[in-house]
């Protein structure tokens, strides 16, 4: 009997998050084609046609309120219940305020081994191998997905979305919820993300600032840059952390994706998070001194020169070229 | 208000990192060890709780020499209790081991809340938050960017993609996985620092080496060919400059 890879579908506010698409991809890259199944796990309430786009090979469904929106507390044991009845070779969820809140829990609950923020799976001879990225991206590492049952929690990159959607739904085979009594955490609501003065998902230009840009005074200068090429300021995580720009303008995993002409990160080493939000742009240039950030591996053009050094120089050479 | 908030120490990213001759893990022989920024974030959220609610704040520090600076460090930010947990840690860093380091010594303190950033960035085997949480049989809820107490439970932000957040109720006792503090970590002067090594106390745990079943075995640690992608601009400042006008201009940018 083959192997049984599972996924654990992310939904949000009735829409299935793309990411569950990578993960179907993610596992059916981790299961022999026609000897292993691919299994959807999909917690939810009216929501049995969610995954129906899904590259999946059946669809275990279960049904409460409780589940209709995530909570750690109601998924758990949900899951748990799930895992020790089907014992998969693997369990994928994705890396995220979803899958990260529950998979450690499982894994402590469990006894299962968890490998975290995964890139990618393949087969090689019997076995499943990983590639995870650690240190914010600045090292890989390879190995042997552990036995009996893996937990993974996987990063978007290696995978499109498109890989992971089929044609036809799978199978919905219904499971009967626990009892989901007495839960300790509680959904109130969710609360849409302040609006900022400029929209950055919709601007072609992004001059991008991460820690590099070293003080809050030193916006000014990528300001200037932004109105030299009628561009538009935006930031990493750290920058917004310090209060330095609104959360309207953070870009990667907790905040905006975006996908301009021009992506120009200043003093961003590259961090998985992110990475995530901006990878697609059409032109990415790095600009930071450190030879080794993961930035230099995704842009197109890298330069190692300090951003408050080269801010004033190219401000003026942008304006002279626009002027001349 | 009792908050403990246990922290790590991770390798400094400022640094360039290097592999051992085993190439299974990092060398660590020379390389500087600092808090876990989300750690940081974590203390700083202590912090702010105390502020408002008078709530007692203890750090709990595990593992290598650089544990005592940071806890020290912590006492000058305000933190009331520091403990440090001597133990041989297993390498790589583990967090199934931390979690049930720290889980034991947590059970005996009865907080009403952990904090502990929501990851770190040598954790291959996950974030320490929700094993702790299993462990000591309370909630979790991680990407935290804000806390407010009540009676018996509290109402965190938790974060979503895209800027959204959501509002969650959490029962008491539990575990908060901190992404940010709701102001920035602040910062303390070295003399503070220096005056809290002479009168703060470190209570000194020794426990066993711990469990620390759970994680992968890693067969290849290696540096992704970062280079082999962008096409370096090199001269200098000027010449640089040039360069990247000179690609707006193809590119249809000016």
């Amino acid at each position: 009997m083959g192997n049984e890879i599972f996924l654990v579908v992310e939904h949000l506010r009735g829409q299935l998050r793309e990411l569950s698409y990578t993960l179907a991809a993610a596992a059916r890259a981790a299961s022999r084609s026609g000897e292993d199944r691919v299994t959807a796990a999909l917690l939810g309430h009216g929501a049995e046609h969610l995954a129906d786009e899904l590259d999946v090979d059946q669809v275990l469904y279960v049904d409460h309120p409780a589940l209709a929106e995530f909570t750690s507390d109601a998924y758990r044991p949900v899951l748990v219940g799930l895992i020790e009845a089907h014992r998969p070779r693997a369990v994928l969820f994705g890396d995220t305020t979803i899958g990260a809140d529950v998979a450690g829990g499982i894994s402590a609950r469990l006894g299962l081994p968890l490998v975290s923020g995964c890139l990618a799976l393949w087969q090689e001879g019997a076995q499943i191998q990983y590639l995870c990225k650690v240190y914010a991206g600045k090292i890989l590492v390879e190995g042997e997905l552990p036995g009996p049952t893996a937990l993974v929690t996987m990063i978007p990159g290696a995978y499109r979305p498109e890989q992971g959607r089929a044609a036809h739904p799978a199978e919905v085979k219904s499971v009967s919820a626990p009892t989901l009594e007495k839960l300790r955490v509680r959904l109130k609501g969710y609360v849409e993300p302040e609006v900022g003065d400029v929209d950055i998902t919709r601007e072609p230009i992004l001059i991008s600032v991460g820690r590099g840009i070293q003080r809050q005074d030193n916006i000014e200068l990528a300001q200037e840059l932004a109105d030299a090429l009628a561009g538009t300021v935006c930031a990493s995580r750290p920058v917004v952390d310090h209060g330095w720009l609104p959360t309207s303008r953070l870009v990667g995993k907790s905040g905006k994706m975006v996908k301009p002409k021009l992506y120009l990160a200043l003093g961003i080493s590259g961090a998985p998070e992110h990475m995530e939000g901006m990878s697609e742009s059409e032109l990415i240039i790095g600009v930071n001194t450190d030879p080794s950030a993961p930035i230099f591996g995704i842009a197109r053009f890298g330069v190692g020169v300090d951003v408050l050094d080269l801010l004033p120089v190219l401000s003026e050479k942008v304006r002279a070229a626009k002027a001349g | 208000m009792n908050v403990v908030v246990p922290v790590k120490l991770v390798p400094d990213l400022v640094e360039e990192l290097e592999i051992a001759p085993s190439g299974v893990e990092l060398d660590t022989t020379f390389g500087r060890l600092v808090l876990n920024e989300f750690d940081e974030h974590a203390l700083e959220q202590a912090l702010l709780l105390k502020e408002r609610s008078g709530a007692t704040v203890t750090v709990l520090a595990a593992g290598p020499e650089g544990a005592e600076e940071v806890l020290y460090s912590a006492a000058a930010k305000g933190a009331d209790r520091l403990v440090r947990i001597g133990a041989d840690l297993p390498r790589p860093a583990n967090s199934h081991a931390l979690a049930r380091l720290f889980g034991a010594a947590i059970r005996e303190m009865a907080p009403d809340l952990v904090l502990i950033g929501v990851q770190a960035h040598d954790s291959l085997d996950g974030p320490i938050g929700p094993m702790l949480a299993e462990g000591l049989g309370m909630p979790y809820v991680g990407y935290v960017s804000g806390v407010t107490l009540a009676d018996g439970c509290c109402t965190v932000r938790k974060e979503y993609p895209g800027g959204m957040t959501a509002e969650v109720e959490v029962d008491l006792p539990a575990v908060l996985g901190i992404q940010a503090a709701e102001q920035p970590p602040r910062y303390v002067a070295i003399s503070k620092v220096r005056q809290a090594m002479k009168e703060a106390t470190i209570e000194q745990r020794t426990a066993a080496e711990p469990d620390a079943s759970g994680a992968a075995a890693v067969s290849r640690m290696y540096k992704p060919e970062t280079g082999q992608r962008a096409i370096m601009i090199e001269g200098d400042i000027e010449a640089v400059a040039s360069g990247l006008v000179d690609i707006f201009r193809e590119q249809g940018l000016l």
